[in-house]
């Protein structure tokens, strides 16, 4: 009879400890009120961005997936119109780290990135909105915003995330 | 039963001394009401940073210009009893005199904007609402069944029941 054990890496035991802190954190941001919906502090960004500084692109990108999925189904939002903002917020964050992370590390820290992301995860969710969820014009109502919010979380979470990096060097 | 020892041993804690844990977490610097000084804040921002920041800053308050302040309206349109009574542009100066339920009202178009200016109606509203510029804005006397609506490219609202 063939071994169906599925051998785990050492990555994969990494993936799943970053994830599950960045899960953790997720849970902790839901009973957060929020005055408008999707205005939210993203605080389990701190993880994926402290992931994309430790262990590369494709451990954070893994994180930051495997967050959306898993805190989705905890929190009963599996395949609801708040797990594909979500998703398409966290894929288009993701893809503008992928390009921001290749900027010099020397004039460009954690807060940078953060923000960039920050901006990304928004238009990833406004236009998604825009397109599938709500097709109305008035939609450009909320874009400035969401805009401030993601100047000032994503700050915040940047502020957060530099000093842990800090710390940890 | 609860066998507390071999549960600690699971969790790698074989006693509970506090001095196990990261004695950091509970040292007074974490605490410090300093916490928030400017320098602590700022010692990890980079240049580039500053940057991205200022850029963000003027892109949140461009958003807000272009998306937040209503657009200037082409035309007025003028209901009686609830039928079109008349589409003006407000690229002209002209007053409009409107025969309604109660009598004549005026309407004036002047500079890209319209008032009520004249209207029988006893609480005056319409007149107060002043003058109109923006598309969607609306201004309405209900006894006297006269509205004035101004009409831009694109309609902020679908649609609007008086």
């Amino acid at each position: 009879m063939k071994n169906t054990h599925i051998q785990t890496t050492v990555d994969d035991h990494r993936i799943a400890k970053l994830a599950a802190f960045a899960i953790a954190l997720h849970m902790v941001e839901a009973v957060i009120p929020s005055p408008l919906p999707g205005v939210k502090p993203g605080i389990a960004n701190i993880v994926t961005l402290y992931v994309l500084y430790q262990y590369g692109f494709a451990t954070a990108a893994w994180v930051s997936i495997l967050r959306v999925f898993a805190s989705s189904l905890l929190l009963g939002q599996f395949l609801s119109p708040t797990f594909i903002l979500s998703l398409s917020g966290a894929v288009v964050s993701l893809a503008v780290l992928w390009l921001a992370m290749h900027l010099p590390k020397r004039y460009f820290g954690a807060v940078s990135l953060s923000i960039l992301a920050a901006f990304g995860h928004i238009a990833g969710q406004l236009l998604l909105v825009r397109f599938w969820l709500i097709p109305h014009a008035g939609v450009a109502y909320l874009i400035p915003v969401f805009a401030l919010a993601a100047l000032f979380f994503g700050l915040i979470n940047g502020l957060i995330t530099a000093k842990l990096l800090y710390n940890k060097r | 039963m609860f066998n507390l020892p071999r549960y600690l041993k699971l969790l790698n804690l074989t006693s509970l001394n506090p001095k196990l844990f990261n004695p950091k977490l509970f040292s007074p610097k974490l605490f410090n009401p300093k916490l928030f000084n400017p320098k602590l804040i700022t010692q990890h921002v980079l240049f580039g940073d500053w940057l991205v920041l200022v850029a963000g800053v003027f892109c949140v308050l461009y958003l807000f210009q272009t998306l937040w302040s209503g657009e200037h309206a082409a035309k007025v349109q003028i209901r009686l009893s609830d039928k079109i009574y008349a589409t003006y542009s407000l690229n002209q100066q002209r007053e409009v005199h409107v025969h309604g339920k109660l009598g004549d009202a005026v309407i004036v178009i002047a500079q890209g904007k319209a008032r009520f200016s004249k209207s029988p109606c006893t609480t005056q509203y319409c007149v107060h609402q002043g003058w109109l510029s923006h598309a969607g804005q609306a201004a309405i006397c209900l006894p006297n069944q006269i509205s004035l609506e101004l009409i831009g490219d694109a309609k902020p609202y679908d649609s609007l029941n008086y």
